[in-house]
């Protein structure tokens, strides 16, 4: 049976079901919180329908910069670490047995599933005064008293990069697993030594990959709402949890819908921009 | 260089497993503290999960949201994943394109847009309406592995089928359903692990009048620290561990990742 198009109505009949509840329950939502984005706030929570930019121009003022500007440093920061740890890691995991390569994929697998409600509580346990880590150091004698680690920037950016290491190792794992392996085998042949091989042969060879990834562990990263919540100060809050707390709790609809079209603006546009960096590199 | 790579390799490892580790230490503490190492020696926390009306209602309503949505992921990712597969019609790529969306944007859009959906239409609130969002949230993991079983399937067995004469139904329920089932599960068991665990999305449809598992736990946290939510944890992590090792032991998990298949 070779593929063909669809010749009579009836042969449309499969799509039916799939595109009426995408369109009916994503493109709709999609279009409703943008239509929102527009409408008049009224006092108590409610909004009335309208055409205003007042949602938008409060994005003018120096505390919308700032949680913007925190929230994509700290999505960068945590793309960097989360890749720099990544690589070399999945480098190392493809070209391991078979039987090792599925056990670390389940327990990858298992991290990434659990619920950020769950990391969150996890690490607030292990940088927290009674059961944290401190006590180990105090143990060892390293330091005096046991003390809690959070909140702090380094706890949200511990527990960020730990809820997205196993995404950035799943996102790069289809491309070294099926890098040719005699290319480094060539590069050790003339005489280099494995970890030259890896920057000279495997980096270079990745190079699309790693920026693919670094993008995609990117918006991973600005989706993060609950850790920076449980983790850090209000200084640390990024544009995900703002979008959260004006949404449900201070009941402003139309200033959450308007933040979120524009974090959605500000995802394409520097995946549109890495990508056009990326054909421009590749053309040379 | 070896033994470079075992550091390397246990690193990674302490660093994933660090916090869990705490995590199961904390849920066997004897009293209600968070102690680690425990105190004692008790079980009686996973107790909780199962005979505290609260808990259990969230256990139950985490269970029916996660079974009942990755099987309306299915049934919208199924004709999908077989219409593109069986037909040349590029433009309806664009809803392969709608199903990944979801799962690609930063989930409090997604979350934001049904929220604002619900209100809209005014079924905010309504236990079904979670159903719905989470199977539209989650469409993306069947489609994935759907489109990845469709590839493989060599199409002279298929032909074969066809010139024998059997027509379309008879094909797909003899010849193509057999060959995709093992997809078909790993799709149904990813949505329905990622539905247990998901926040943000259920908080925003129905967070005032269902507490899912999650939900309870964020609840329960603002409140101050119980022992249960180490437990629900650590049960939570053995449910996934379980169904993906099944997985695993049943297909073929680096192929489904994104390696080639096992070389015989």
């Amino acid at each position: 049976m070779r593929r063909e198009p669809p010749q009579r109505l009836a042969d449309y009949g499969p799509l039916f079901f799939p595109a009426g509840m995408l369109t009916l329950f994503f493109v709709v939502p999609f279009a409703t919180m943008i239509a929102v984005s527009f409408f008049q706030r009224q006092q108590g929570g409610f909004y009335t329908p309208d055409f205003v930019f007042d949602n938008y121009a409060r994005f003018l003022s120096l505390f919308f910069g700032k949680v913007l500007g925190f929230s994509l440093f700290l999505a960068i920061a945590v793309a960097i670490a989360c890749v720099v740890l990544g690589i070399p890691f999945t480098y190392l995991l493809a070209r391991s047995k078979r039987r090792i390569q599925v056990i670390w994929l389940v327990a990858l697998l298992c991290i990434l599933s659990l619920s950020e409600v769950m990391i969150g509580f996890a690490w607030s346990t292990l940088f927290s005064r009674t059961a944290g880590l401190t006590n180990l150091l105090v143990w060892l004698g390293l330091v005096s008293q046991p003390q809690a680690l959070t909140p702090s920037f380094g706890a949200v950016m511990t527990a960020m990069t730990y809820q997205a290491f196993p995404y950035t190792v799943l996102v790069i794992y289809p491309a070294l697993v099926r890098l040719d392996p005699t290319l480094t085998e060539a590069a050790r042949t003339l005489g280099a030594s494995p970890i030259k091989a890896f920057f000279t042969v495997v980096v270079p060879a990745l190079r699309n990959t790693i920026l693919a990834t670094l993008i995609m562990v990117f918006i991973f990263a600005l989706g993060s709402y609950l850790l920076p919540q449980l983790l850090g100060r209000p200084q640390h809050w990024t544009l995900s949890v703002l979008i959260t707390d004006q949404a449900v709790y201070q009941s402003n609809m139309p200033f959450a819908a308007a933040m979120a079209v524009f974090l959605v603006l500000v995802s394409l546009a520097l995946v549109g921009l890495a990508l056009y960096a990326g054909r421009q590199k590749e053309a040379k | 260089m070896n033994a470079l790579r075992r550091l390397f390799f246990l690193a990674v490892g302490l660093f994933l497993a660090l916090p869990l580790i705490v995590v199961a230490g904390v849920s066997v503490n004897q009293r209600q503290s968070l102690t680690f190492p425990p105190q004692g020696f008790s079980l009686s926390w996973y107790g909780q999960i199962f005979t505290n009306p609260e808990w259990r209602n969230a256990l139950i309503a985490s269970l029916t949201l996660a079974a009942s949505s990755a099987l309306l992921a299915l049934l919208i990712a199924l004709p999908l994943a077989w219409f593109l597969w069986r037909r040349v019609a590029p433009w309806a790529n664009i809803f392969q394109l709608l199903g990944v969306a979801p799962f690609t944007l930063p989930p409090v859009i997604t979350a934001l847009g049904l929220l604002t959906f619900w209100a809209t239409t005014g079924f905010y609130g309504q236990s079904w309406t979670a159903v719905v969002s989470h199977g539209i949230f989650f469409v993306t993991l069947p489609l994935v592995t759907l489109s990845l079983g469709f590839s493989a399937i060599d199409r002279s067995l298929v032909e074969a089928a066809a010139t024998m004469g059997a027509d379309d139904r008879t094909v797909f329920r003899t010849v193509v359903l057999p060959l995709i089932l093992p997809y078909l599960v790993s799709g149904y068991a990813f949505a329905f692990v990622l539905s247990l665990n998901e926040y943000i999305v259920a908080y925003m449809t129905v967070g005032f009048t269902m507490e899912t598992l999650p939900i309870k736990i964020f609840n329960a946290l603002r409140y101050g620290y119980t022992p249960t939510m180490a437990s629900v944890t650590v049960l939570f992590l053995l449910v996934a561990a379980v169904v993906f090792g099944l997985v695993a032991r049943f297909g073929d998990l680096p192929k489904l990742l994104g390696a080639m298949s096992e070389e015989k």
